[in-house]
């Protein structure tokens, strides 16, 4: 049985089409489709239903050294009411989740991917002896994403966000909004009780924000070289491979991982912008272009509404120039880029 | 829901069929393409070239999915939609029209007793 997020019947009334996704039925997009919701973030303002994604409370006297212990990067640097992304590595330096880690007023908050949040929890309450960690599942979270993101919010809330920094929170009533987001745009994250999420939801899309589903929200975090769970990260991949150097904070004492993490990346996540018009997929052999040796995979791959031809992220474990991505038998030219493809 | 002309045939794998004397005109169904959503590549396949009944000819790529193509009769292909390599969103806004992707020579117009006729495609589609 799929589990439905607070917001399962405004996406039926919205028309949209729902699909599993990691236990949850969740909208994959509404009737505008996944080009025009995509575009709607890069120029305006999308709203998307992220009531899937795990949070973890993290409290009590213990909750630092575990946080310390348990991830990535250096909890210690945030104040509260900041937040800040991580990893959950295993002994081996393989990435358990990538994590978004708030300081709140009382306790820590972890996001964790809905795809993990079973595994993050178990594996935060037994590093804890069961002390001070648990599921906070009266709560939810909803992403408004886009340059008008922060006014449309703002505006339907009766808030003023514009001195909201970065990786910066805001305590508001029974909200707690952030400045962060998944996409590569300017945007806010709210974290908010389920039983207020209809309510919040109505509200952000009268002041004509786009529903975006599940697919925009995949290509507009692909154009942005932002990895995904299940693609760019596994338990056999580091935060290092996947290029996130400066979210593993050697310097902040021991941690989970840090001794196979200190040998470095063992292969390079790279943007690779194709010729034509065939779509790379997660899975596609990226090879030398006249011997056809073995370069790399890709790890995901679409076409990007925002550049309106075929891009993909991949692994290397040599840097080059110059690939063909094998395409169902196909040897397609592409050129290797920095994996965001799209800045702000 | 979606909509699907009763002069048409249409296969399992969704794709249509108009027939006009030995002409066979060939797309995909309004179901599939909003089962796809948007259209960005289709793969058209060479004029001249043969399939047998339920053979691939092609594959169409949405934005989250790539689909292929089964040719629902056999024969020969006499004209492709080049049209849809600058505008393959045509699937999506016109499947039944400027969304049409290949004309063959049917080579067995018996193939044709295997397609299902509107109503039946429905009910296929509706389990």
């Amino acid at each position: 049985m799929l589990k439905r997020t607070p917001l399962y019947e405004k996406h039926l009334a919205l028309g949209a089409k729902l699909v599993p996704f990691a236990g949850w039925e969740m909208p994959v997009q509404y009737p505008a489709g996944i080009i025009a919701e995509h575009l709607a973030v890069r120029t305006s303002a999308g709203l998307f239903d992220i009531a899937h994604m795990g949070l973890i409370k993290v409290e009590g006297d213990q909750a630092l050294p575990l946080l310390q212990r348990a991830l990535t990067n250096d909890a210690a640097r945030l104040n509260v009411n900041q937040c800040q992304y991580t990893v959950a590595c295993n002994e081996h330096g393989g990435t358990i989740d990538d994590l978004f880690l708030y300081r709140l007023p009382t306790h820590y908050l972890i996001v964790a991917n809905a795809v993990n949040t079973d595994k993050a929890l178990a594996w935060l309450k037994n590093l804890a002896g069961g002390q001070g960690v648990s599921l906070a599942d009266n709560d939810c979270m909803l992403s408004v994403q886009g340059p008008q993101a922060a006014a449309a919010v703002g505006k339907a809330l009766g808030v003023d966000l514009g001195g909201l920094k970065h990786n910066r929170v805001l305590g508001w009533r029974d909200l707690v909004l952030s400045r962060s987001g998944y996409t590569g745009e300017d945007g806010i994250e709210l974290i908010i009780a389920k039983k207020d999420a209809g309510k919040v939801w109505d509200t952000i899309l009268t002041a004509g924000v786009q529903p975006c589903g599940l697919g925009a929200r995949d290509t507009l975090r692909l154009e942005a070289g932002l990895p995904l769970y299940g693609h760019e990260y596994d338990e056999e991949t580091s935060p290092l491979d996947a290029g996130y150097a400066w979210a593993v904070k050697f310097d902040k004492g021991d941690f989970i991982g840090k001794q196979d993490l200190l040998n470095g990346p063992k292969k390079y996540l790279v943007g690779i912008e194709l010729e034509g018009r065939l779509i790379p997929r997660q899975g596609h052999s990226v090879l030398r272009p006249s011997s056809l040796a073995p370069l790399g995979i890709v790890t995901s791959g679409t076409y990007s509404p925002t550049f309106k031809k075929p891009i993909a992220l991949a692994y290397l474990t040599t840097a080059t120039t110059d690939v063909v991505v094998d395409i169902r038998g196909q040897m397609v030219p592409g050129r290797v880029v920095d994996k965001a493809f799209y800045k702000r | 829901m979606g909509n699907f002309p009763g002069e048409l045939k249409y296969s399992k794998e969704h794709e249509w069929v108009k027939v006009e004397g030995k002409t066979a005109t060939v797309g995909i169904s309004d179901y599939a393409q909003d089962s796809l959503g948007d259209v960005v590549y289709v793969e058209l396949p060479a004029v001249g070239k043969e399939f047998k009944a339920m053979q691939e000819f092609g594959v169409v790529e949405s934005v989250k999915s790539v689909s292929t193509l089964y040719a629902p009769v056999g024969g020969k292909v006499v004209a492709r939609n080049e049209a849809l390599n600058d505008h393959p969103e045509k699937v999506n806004t016109a499947p039944y029209g400027e969304g049409w992707i290949m004309k063959l020579e049917m080579s067995s117009p018996a193939d044709l007793d295997a397609l299902l006729t509107a109503a039946d495609y429905q009910k296929l589609i509706q389990k």
